[in-house]
């Protein structure tokens, strides 16, 4: 009964959205208001009613109906209530209509603002979102439907979502379980997060394409999905750094980024939305690279379709792609109509896009800008061309190959080089023309203080120079950006008078913006810092040990203790180890790697002990692939320097993101006042 | 034959069988350790647990797989010899990256026509920008350089139409 609810509430809000869609163009054609308006209505009513295609799925879910195939598929009895909930996401079908209730909460909340002032592009908005939408819907209602049943006739066990003639209902003692990987809370949080902000990114390009439409030139559509770009930016960056988190955390390679093709096709809309972020500041400023800032925001709505394409399609299959499925030519499909309709749309405007304006100087802002654009696209290009090549060389050679790691690096690495130059000179560049002179005169200071970076590491015995340029770069953006704040609140004070804290918080409220990109950029430079610590100097070993032996690594020492075997309420068997870490003959204290087997899915999952400090990371893996015992157990160990400023500077660029999202009332009155 | 030379050979025998009998221990006590064979895991991947390295996976098929280099190493293959061994029992896939050969250059050489196309677009685009007189010129370039051009009409025209259009939208 509440499988049929869950069913009908999903059929009903397609209807109304393509009821939307149609009424929405023809009041566009007829002129006639009234139709556009019902078609608002329509789109504010998705919402509320897919909420109740959701509610019905987290009931069945919740209350194990294992009769439901994708109850049967993500759940079984032993689950805690928390994550039978949350395996709402678990799992192919699930996930899609989770993304499609997420994109309907987006769309109804578009539908809430005023739209007095922006009439003609609201048509085009709901258009855009509502199709969007009916994709989706349309691939839970034909092809993944969450509410599929399981049934028994005489050719055995069938699933469908009616009662096939001839068929009896079963109803199954109990699940196959979540997938133990996806029980950790960061793997609980992080899809949520990544979903927000794919979906998030449709709401400014349902505007871009709006304004293309109807061939207006000026940043309206910009300033009226700032707020939403914005969201989708920190919801898209806090799901990739809790995904990182995730696989530092449980995946067991000491690493946090592995270049698998379903982390890229997450990357991927996120360097185009940042590069999107980047061109729109010039396109406000100084009214310039229009052109650019529309191809981004269409770049990354195709490229959180393709994402979204991977990972459910079964195209590839990797550590994510958890699911498999036949929807894979409906997804290209539409990639390949979008990327047609938007390309034209763009060639038909481009020339009206063009600004008259010209770049006059290499070092004014938005040559900077336009070049740190560039550079999210050369990797955006080879992460793109290494998700791609595995497949293309299956079609025409026949043959998969592995696009790993190096491949990917050896492009990274100088690009993060050459942001991080560009990070220095850009928070002293001004618009349209900077000379070389005051430049330099801006600069010569921070210089001096960077040279810190160089010093510290060689003085360290460090001998590597790619590091030794890196550490100088990080400690080169640092010093700039403090000099620079420092410099503004000196202006500012000498200026008003004011005592040094009124100074500050002035200064920052003054421009929030710009402050909230120097925190951003600041969090970058401790994430690189972290990243320069694990690829550069990550060390490793491994070995077998009996109780009370010892593997040394580095300056530490790793003595195996003892071992607890027990079965937990979640049917668990965990090995956990009890290890004791010393530095240079000190005892450190005691960590518990520890391995959890699950016996549903005969899974084991390795949780490895980590000592954390500001300096380092020590980390020890109980192996998984040996036998575990007291006699005898293998650990991995590995030593990750500065690995911590990594997830330090995440929270730092989200904290900036916070800031430049969050606007106080005051700003708002006078944003509402002045346009 | 003397009877001495018998007990000899005697003892020969027994002791030849009993070196066989530890040489395999004698082996393993000199033999790979897990840090050499992880050093060779790590570079490769097995074609069932696409995109996680050898040394990292926990597979019955993978330990078979270190299993096979530690075995190759103890009989002092080098790391290359390893991984052609790999290489031509499953195919390139095993290695992190397509070797660069055949067709698999495309790999490498797409990336690369694409950025230093998009370089040398960008590069014209700033010289045309730069050819074409600046709008709004700074004082500190009226120094040395030409007269300030004046602001062209069409451009004028422009902001005009823009700012009539916003102030029509905003109606």
């Amino acid at each position: 009964m509440v499988a049929e609810i869950g069913f009908g509430a999903l059929f009903i809000t397609l209807i109304f959205a393509v009821y939307g869609v149609g009424a929405a163009i023809y009041g566009e054609r007829s002129r006639n208001k009234a139709w556009i308006q019902s078609a608002q209505q329509a789109m504010k009513l998705v919402f509320p009613i897919l909420t109740i295609s959701i509610g019905s799925l987290l009931y069945l879910l919740a209350s194990g109906h294992f009769e439901v195939v994708y109850v049967a598929n993500v759940t079984s009895r032993s689950m805690p209530l928390y994550l039978k909930m949350t395996a709402l996401w678990g799992g192919q079908a699930g996930s899609l209509l989770f993304w499609s209730w997420l994109l309907a909460g987006f769309i109804s909340a578009v539908t809430l603002r005023k739209w007095d002032r922006d009439q003609d592009l609201l048509p085009w908005v709901i258009v855009v979102n509502l199709v969007t939408l009916i994709f989706f819907l349309i691939l839970n209602i034909f092809y993944e439907n969450p509410f599929t049943r399981y049934w028994q006739d005489a050719s055995g066990i069938i699933t469908s979502f009616g009662q096939p003639p001839g068929a009896l209902p079963i109803f199954p003692r109990d699940g196959a379980g979540l997938n133990p990987y996806l029980r950790h809370p960061g793997m609980i949080i992080h899809p949520p997060m990544q979903y927000l902000g794919f979906v998030g990114f449709i709401i400014p390009f349902s505007f871009a394409v709006a304004s293309l439409i109807t061939r207006r030139t000026d940043d309206r559509w910009i300033q009226l999905s700032r707020s939403w770009t914005l969201w989708a930016w920190l919801f898209l960056s806090l799901g990739l750094i809790l995904g990182a988190r995730w696989a530092y955390d449980v995946l067991g390679w000491g690493g946090y980024w592995g270049w698998d093709p379903v982390e890229n096709s997450a990357l991927m809309p996120w360097l185009t939305g940042t590069a999107y972020l980047h061109a729109v500041l010039i396109h406000e400023k100084r009214g310039m690279f229009k052109e650019w800032s529309m191809v981004l925001i269409v770049l990354t709505y195709l490229l959180v379709i393709f994402g979204t394409f991977i990972t459910r399609s079964g195209l590839l299959s990797s550590v994510h792609s958890f699911a498999q499925s036949t929807i894979g030519p409906v997804f290209l499909g539409f990639i390949a109509l979008t990327l047609l309709i938007t390309a034209w749309l763009l060639n038909s405007r481009w020339k009206i896009l063009r600004s008259p304006h010209v770049v006059q100087n290499l070092f004014s802002r938005e040559a900077l800008i336009i070049i740190s654009v560039v550079l999210f696209l050369g990797l955006l290009v080879t992460v793109f061309w290494g998700v791609l090549f595995p497949m293309i060389s299956e079609l025409v050679t026949g043959q998969k190959v592995t696009v790993g790691p190096p491949f990917y690096e050896r492009v990274a690495a100088p690009i993060l080089g050459g942001l991080l130059i560009l990070m220095v000179i850009c928070p002293l560049a001004v618009w349209s023309y900077v000379s070389f002179r005051s430049l330099g005169k801006l600069l010569w200071k921070p210089f001096l203080v960077s040279l810190i970076g160089i010093i510290l590491p060689l003085l360290g015995g460090l001998t590597r120079w790619p590091a030794v340029i890196a550490f100088w770069l990080v400690a080169f953006v640092l010093a700039v950006n403090a000099f620079e704040f420092a410099r503004r609140i000196r202006k500012r004070r000498k200026k008003a008078g004011e005592s040094f804290w009124s100074s500050l918080t002035r200064v920052f409220r003054r421009n929030q913006r710009s402050y909230a990109a120097m925190i951003i950029h600041v969090g970058v430079v401790l994430m690189a810092l972290g990243i320069i610590g694990i690829e550069f100097f990550q060390s490793e070993t491994q070995g077998t040990l009996a109780e009370g032996q010892s593997i040394n690594l580095d300056s530490y020492t790793m003595t195996y203790e003892d071992l607890d075997i027990f079965i937990t309420e979640d049917a668990r068997e965990v090995a956990r180890a009890v290890v004791s870490v010393n530095k240079d003959g000190e005892l450190l204290g005691v960590i518990n790697p520890r391995r959890d087997f699950y016996f549903e899915s005969g899974q084991p999952v390795t949780i490895p002990g980590v000592r954390s400090t500001l300096l380092d990371d020590f980390y020890v893996i109980l192996v998984d692939w040996k036998e575990v015992t007291a006699d005898g157990a293998t650990f991995k160990v590995y030593h990750n320097p500065l690995v911590k400023w990594l997830w330090i500077g995440a929270w730092v660029f989200i904290l900036g993101v916070i800031v430049a999202t969050w606007q106080p009332k005051k700003t708002a009155a006078r944003i509402i006042k002045s346009g | 034959m003397p009877k001495n030379s018998k007990v000899f050979l005697g003892f020969m025998g027994l002791a030849l069988l009993l070196i066989s009998f530890f040489l395999p221990a004698l082996a393993q006590g000199s033999g790979p350790t897990d840090d050499e064979v992880n050093a060779i895991a790590r570079q490769l991947y097995c074609p069932v647990c696409e995109n996680i390295p050898l040394d990292a996976c926990g597979t019955v098929a993978c330990e078979q797989w270190r299993g096979i280099i530690r075995d190759k190493l103890a009989e002092g293959w080098t790391e290359d010899q390893i991984k052609e061994y790999f290489v031509a029992q499953y195919g390139d896939r095993v290695l992190a990256e397509p070797p660069a050969s055949g067709f698999n250059w495309l790999a490498y050489l797409i990336p690369i026509l694409v950025f230093v196309g998009g370089l040398i677009l960008l590069g014209l685009g700033f010289r045309k920008w730069k050819e074409e007189k600046p709008v709004r010129a700074t004082s500190r370039q009226s120094k040395k350089g030409p007269p300030l051009p004046k602001a062209d009409e069409e451009y004028l025209q422009r902001v005009e139409q823009e700012l009539k259009e916003r102030s029509r939208s905003q109606e």
